[in-house]
C-alpha cells in the first residue's frame, strides 16, 4: 500500500526561513534511509502560502484568492509519498524521522485501484475464497 | 498501548530490520542459515518483553544487540570446542574479535555489502528456483512463511520446508557469504535479477489461480528491486529490470476490469496509468543508459515498455522502434518468445500479414508448442486478415493451453465474437 506522510506547516516554513544545517542533513540521512529500503516513492517540500494561491468555487463564479493563508496548523509544508506493506510499518518509519519540538506529522492511506468501484470488493472477497480452497486443494496434492 | 498494537508495531520493525539484522549476522557466522536462526530469537524475545516494557526507542539496535549476544555465544562454543580438539581456528578468534566491540555502532555500520552478500546468497545457483524465490522473499523481503505461502498458492509447510532445505543446502555446499567478482558476477547478479522479475512476474501475470493480477507481489519485487538498485547504482542492468517493474506496474489499475478480467495493452484507458511510476521508471531507464555500453535484456525490455509508456494512444507508439528493439533484444537474448513478441510489433508496424509470417514460422518451435500466446497472436492476426474460421480455432487452442481461468475466459470470448461477427 501507499501511504502519504504530511508535514504541518509552522511559523518558520511559511516565514520561508530554511531549516538549520544540521536538521537538514539529518532529514537527508533519513530520506537515504527510505530510498535505500525501496520505500520512498516521492517526495517534496512547498514554499509558503505567501506564493500560493486558493481558487474558490461558486456555481460558475470562481474567485481567486491570495496567499499568505493564515490557519498554519491547517497548512501543509511538504509530503512524501512511501511504498509500505502496512499503516505499522508507516507509523515506524515515520518514528525515525528526525522531528521534535510537537511537531505532528500526518499518515494518510492513499486509495489504490482495486479500492474502487462497487463490484471490486465483493467479487475480491470471492477469489480470496477460492484461492483459499485452492491452496487446500494443493495441500492435499503434496 | 494495547497488546496487539505493540505486535503490529513489532511486526513493523521485523520488516523493516529483519534483512540488515540477518545480512550482518551472517557475516559473524557465516551461515545464513543460524543467522536467521539468532535473528528470529531476538524476535521471539521482543515479543515477550516489548508489550510490557514498549518498543524501544531504536528497535533496529535493540534487536541487533540481543541477535549479537546470542551470536558470540554460538562463537564461543565452536572456539570452545576446537580449543578441546586442540586447534583454536585463527579464524573463529578474528571472527570472535570482530563481534565484540562497539554493538550500537554496529547498527549505523555501512551494512550495504552484507545485504548485498544476502541478495546473492539467497538467490545462489546451488539452490532450485523456488528456493530461491521463497528464501529471497523471506530473508531480504521480510515476509513471514505464511505471507509467501498465500502468495504463491502452496500451503504454508511447503514454504517452510523448502526454506529449511535451502539453509540446509547452503550449508552443506559451504557457500560463502561473499559478493561474487570478477566473470562469475555477472552470470549471479543475472540470477538474482532473474528472481526479482520472477516474483513480479507472478505478480503481474499470476500464472495459477484465477485472479490475473497479485499487485502485493508486484510491489515486493519493486521493492527488491530497489533495494538493489541502490546497493549496486553502477550496475546498467539493474536499472533496467526496475524500469521495466516500474513501467509495468504503472498500468496495474488500468488492466482489468472491475471484476477482474484482463484489459489487453492496447485496449487499456491510458488516463489510469499511474505517471509517478511510469516517471520513475523511465528515469531508471535514463539511468541505465547513461552508464553506457549496449543495453542487456532488462533495459531493452524497459526501452520497450517505455515507448508504449510515452505514445498518448495505440496509434500514437512508435511500433517500427519497438520493432527495432525487439530485433536488437533477439540478439542478446534469443528465445522464441521474444521472437513472437517481435512479430507483434512488426504487425504492428508493417501490417498483420508481415508479422503472419513471422508467427507462422514459429509454429514449429517445439518450445512454443504448449505456448498459449502463440496460437492467441496468431488468432489476432488473423482476425485483421479477416480469416475468422481459422481465427475461432486458434482463440480456442489458446483457451485450453492457458491455466488462467480470467485469461481462459476471455479467449473464449473472443473466439466467439469470431462466429458472430458478420
Amino acid at each position: 500500500m501507499r501511504v502519504m506522510v504530511i508535514v504541518k506547516a509552522s511559523k518558520e516554513s511559511e516565514a520561508g526561513i530554511l531549516p538549520d544545517a544540521k536538521i537538514l542533513a539529518e532529514m537527508g540521512k533519513f530520506n537515504e534511509k527510505l530510498v535505500q529500503a525501496g520505500v520512498m516513492l516521492a517526495a517534496e517540500g512547498l514554499q509558503g502560502t505567501a506564493k500560493g494561491k486558493r481558487v474558490r468555487f461558486d456555481g460558475t463564479k470562481k474567485t481567486v484568492i491570495d496567499g499568505p493563508f493564515t490557519e498554519t496548523k491547517e497548512l501543509i509544508a511538504g509530503f512524501w509519498l512511501w511504498q509500505v506493506k502496512s499503516m505499522d510499518e508507516a507509523v515506524e518509519w515515520l518514528k525515525r524521522a528526525p522531528f521534535d519540538g510537537g511537531t505532528e506529522v500526518e499518515i494518510r492511506q492513499v486509495f489504490e485501484w482495486e479500492d474502487f468501484g462497487p463490484d471490486v470488493t465483493p467479487e475480491m472477497r470471492a477469489q480470496e475464497a477460492r484461492n483459499r480452497e485452492l491452496a487446500a486443494k494443493n495441500a492435499k496434492k503434496a | 498501548v494495547t497488546e496487539s498494537a505493540t505486535h503490529g508495531a513489532i511486526d513493523a520493525v521485523w520488516r523493516i530490520e529483519s534483512a540488515r539484522l540477518i545480512a550482518g549476522l551472517a557475516r559473524i557466522v557465516g551461515d545464513v542459515g543460524v543467522a536467521e536462526d539468532l535473528a528470529q530469537d531476538a524476535l521471539l524475545i521482543a515479543l515477550e518483553r516489548w508489550p510490557s516494557t514498549g518498543v524501544p526507542d531504536n528497535p533496529g539496535a535493540w534487536l541487533m544487540a540481543t541477535a549479537k549476544h546470542r551470536a558470540i555465544d554460538v562463537l564461543r562454543k565452536r572456539t570452545l570446542h576446537q580449543r578441546k580438539e586442540g586447534a583454536i581456528s585463527h579464524e573463529v578468534e578474528l571472527q570472535l574479535g570482530r563481534a565484540q566491540p562497539d554493538l550500537d555502532a554496529a547498527i549505523d555500520d555501512d551494512v550495504g555489502d552484507d545485504l548485498l552478500r544476502l541478495m546473492f546468497i539467497s538467490c545462489h545457483p546451488v539452490l532450485s528456483t523456488e528456493a530461491r524465490v521463497a528464501l529471497t522473499l523471506r530473508l531480504l523481503g521480510g515476509l513471514t512463511t505464511e505471507e509467501i505461502a498465500r502468495a504463491f498458492l502452496v500451503p504454508v509447510a511447503t514454504v517452510q520446508q523448502r526454506i529449511v532445505r535451502a539453509k540446509r543446502t547452503l550449508a552443506e555446499a559451504r557457500v560463502p557469504f561473499e559478493v561474487p567478482r570478477g566473470a562469475d558476477r555477472s552470470a549471479r547478479l543475472a540470477a538474482v535479477l532473474e528472481v526479482v522479475y520472477l516474483i513480479f512476474n507472478e505478480g503481474y501475470s499470476a500464472t495459477a489461480g484465477d485472479d490475473w493480477v497479485r499487485p502485493a507481489l508486484c510491489e515486493d519485487a519493486l521493492r527488491l528491486g530497489r533495494i538493489l538498485a541502490e546497493l549496486t547504482p553502477t550496475e546498467p542492468e539493474v536499472h533496467g529490470l526496475v524500469g521495466l517493474m516500474e513501467i509495468q506496474a504503472s498500468r496495474l489499475g488500468a488492466r482489468t476490469t472491475p471484476a477482474g478480467e484482463p484489459i489487453l495493452l492496447l485496449d487499456q484507458d491510458r488516463g489510469k496509468w499511474n505517471r509517478l511510476l511510469i516517471r520513475r521508471g523511465l528515469a531508471a531507464l535514463e539511468r541505465a543508459e547513461s552508464l553506457g555500453g549496449a543495453l542487456g535484456p532488462y533495459a531493452l525490455q524497459a526501452a520497450i515498455a517505455a515507448c508504449h509508456a510515452r505514445a498518448r494512444s495505440g496509434d500514437d507508439t512508435d511500433w517500427p522502434r519497438i520493432a527495432a528493439l525487439y530485433d536488437a533484444l533477439t540478439q542478446v537474448s534469443p528465445s522464441p518468445v521474444v521472437e513472437l513478441n517481435r512479430a507483434v510489433a512488426v504487425a504492428m508496424a508493417f501490417g498483420p500479414a508481415a508479422g503472419l509470417e513471422l508467427v507462422d514460422a514459429l509454429r514449429s518451435e517445439p518450445a512454443l508448442e504448449k505456448y498459449h500466446l502463440l496460437p492467441s497472436v496468431r488468432a489476432d492476426l488473423l482476425v485483421k486478415l479477416g480469416r475468422l474460421n481459422e481465427a475461432r480455432a486458434e482463440f480456442e487452442r489458446a483457451a485450453a493451453l492457458t491455466r488462467n481461468l480470467r485469461e481462459r475466459d476471455l479467449l473464449l470470448q473472443r473466439a466467439a465474437s469470431c462466429s458472430t461477427s458478420p
